[in-house]
């Protein structure tokens, strides 16, 4: 009997492991397929490219690599093999859509195909310059020209992943608090519904009030949606560890999102403190308006200050823990010996900062969140 | 200076994937979280309530169920003195009636044996004064057959009763 039900449980855990597993490598088909010519297939094309790696180890390339975005997600190096999954390269040029695997683009060369006049349009991947690593496309008379760029780069592929992963999650909870009404919580609902309720009681609800309901969905789906990124870019192995919330146009957008409800739903209250701050002397208002531009200004330099924190602490982050690890093979080239001493060292120290990764990453998304909630609340303020 | 630089890609492609898990969410997850997680604090407070009102209930009953133990047993007691007290009593009243009783018996049967004895000792006078009576007669008649020894004894007799008066 009691084997019986932890058999059962086994299963629906393995089933549901094996359904996140199916889910994620939904994109793998269409990564690594074979490349087709038709443009809506060129879409989805990419694949694993092996190809030679020089000999000597450089930690800043090797930190920036993970840090920044790139067109092809680097998984390992093999055997002086680079192993990685080459993204899609969405362009939009001159009225017109192209799309293409990165592959093409490696180590310079050039890609050509037809444009809708039959004309050659060649893209390529400066080495330098000012659009160093980045796509380009080379015009006639050999000026370089950056188009409208939405490939799906590492991040984007990260992200897609993680949103996938965050909706079906919560679809499964949300199906789960149907199915298991008048229940105590299991599972993934257990795990995710003191969240949920830390978000409400600890956030929501003492920085916003009554009205919190309102702003409630944002400030779960901003939590989660950075919860999640943060671990999951913890996680080294593809198809996770890219450095979403790490880049500062992703917490660009989530702080422009904070700003814009905060701005949009603002009551009268909230642009009188603004623009006719109370308690403060006529002449700070009148002749020259200080207060009403300090104001103005806090209120723009709040989600960039938002952008910022999260980025800088998830990146930072990042750097550290590879650091330590880079070390481990800076000592090695010099010596075997000393690679091996550092490695233990090395190990000990990157746990360490993992662990205070792991923390970061619920703290950061705490934090995000709160500061949204108090500008929540002070755009919802009513009475003074 | 790319750290830094928000891509416009990403701007696009961030914005769509947080729109679309926005709207997704908030559509068609966190209401049914929301509502639920409110139904069962709702029914949780109610069930609270619900149990206090029942403990207060049970309270005042177990107060009433205790008080008319109380009273029970008070009454018991009473009942059990009454009883030990009527029993006393009674078992005091018998005792003496038994012993007036038995000294009554006692008394009849002494007065009894004194008549018996009485009877007997009356009896015995008799038969006493009948067997001397005889046993004289026996040695009356034996000793008596001869005329000079009569006549002796009587003189003797005689000499006896004046000598009584003399001395009187």
């Amino acid at each position: 009997m009691k084997y019986d039900f932890i058999l059962k449980n086994n299963i629906r855990r393995f089933t549901l492991t094996l359904s996140f597993l199916i889910c994620s490598l939904c994109f793998l088909p269409t990564l690594f397929s074979a490349e087709n010519n038709s443009q809506s297939e060129r879409l989805k094309e990419a694949e694993v490219k092996l190809e030679e790696v020089e000999e000597k180890f450089d930690a800043g390339e090797l930190i920036f690599d993970h840090i920044l975005d790139s067109y092809d997600w680097h998984i390992c190096t093999w055997k002086g093999k680079h192993i990685s999954v080459n993204l899609p390269i969405i362009v939009y040029s001159e009225g017109e859509l192209f799309c293409f695997s990165s592959k093409h683009l490696h180590h310079g060369h050039q890609y050509v195909v037809k444009d809708k006049n039959g004309d050659d349009a060649v893209f390529e991947i400066p080495s330098e310059g000012k659009y160093e690593g980045k796509v380009v496309r080379i015009m006639s008379d050999g000026s370089q020209i950056r188009p409208f760029d939405i490939s799906i780069t590492k991040t984007v592929c990260g992200l897609l992943i993680s949103c996938t992963l965050l909706i079906i999650v919560f679809l499964i909870v949300a199906k789960s608090y149907s199915k298991n009404e008048e229940r105590a919580p299991k599972g993934l609902q257990a795990l995710i519904e003191p969240l949920v309720i830390y978000v409400r009681d600890e956030i929501a609800r003492p920085n916003i009030g009554k009205d919190y309901e309102k702003y409630f969905p944002y400030l779960l789906t901003v939590f989660f949606f950075i919860f999640f990124n943060n671990f999951l870019g913890l996680i080294p192995f593809f198809p996770f560890g890219a450095n979403i919330t790490g880049n500062i146009s992703v917490t660009a957008v989530l702080a422009l999102f904070t700003f814009c409800l905060t701005t949009f739903t603002g009551k009268k209250h909230y642009y009188q403190d603004i623009f006719n701050t109370p308690g403060v002397p006529w002449w700070l208002k009148f002749p020259l308006p200080l207060m009403p531009v300090i104001e103005v200004v806090g209120c723009l330099i709040k989600p960039v200050v938002l952008a910022i924190r999260l980025f800088a602490n998830i990146t930072a982050g990042h750097i550290v823990i590879l650091g330590f690890v880079s070390m481990i093979f800076i000592l090695g080239e010099m010596s075997v010996v000393a690679g091996g001493a550092m490695s233990v060292l090395s190990v000990i120290l990157a746990v360490f900062v993992d662990f205070l990764e792991l923390l970061v990453a619920y703290v950061q998304a705490y934090v995000f969140t709160l500061l949204s909630a108090i500008y929540f609340g002070m755009a919802a303020k009513v009475e003074h | 200076m790319e750290l830094i630089t928000p891509d416009f890609g990403l701007l696009f492609w961030m914005t769509l994937a947080f729109g679309i898990v926005f709207f997704v969410l908030a559509k068609f997850a966190f209401p049914v979280i929301n509502g639920m997680l409110k139904k069962r604090e709702e029914e949780i407070n109610a069930s609270l309530e619900n149990a206090k009102r029942i403990k207060d209930e049970m309270d005042t009953v177990q107060e009433k169920a205790q008080q008319i133990i109380t009273q029970t047993r008070e009454e018991c007691d009473k009942m059990i003195a009454e009883t030990r007290h009527i029993n006393d009593t009674y078992s005091e009243e018998s005792k003496r009636k038994a012993n007036e009783e038995k000294n009554r018996i006692i008394e009849s049967a002494k007065e009894t044996i004194e008549h018996e004895k009485m009877a007997a000792v009356t009896e015995m006078k008799n038969q006493i004064a009948d067997i001397s009576i005889k046993v004289a007669e026996k040695i009356l008649g034996k000793h008596l057959d001869s005329d000079q020894e009569q006549l002796d004894y009587i003189n003797r007799l005689l000499q006896e009763i004046e000598d009584k008066n003399k001395n009187a």
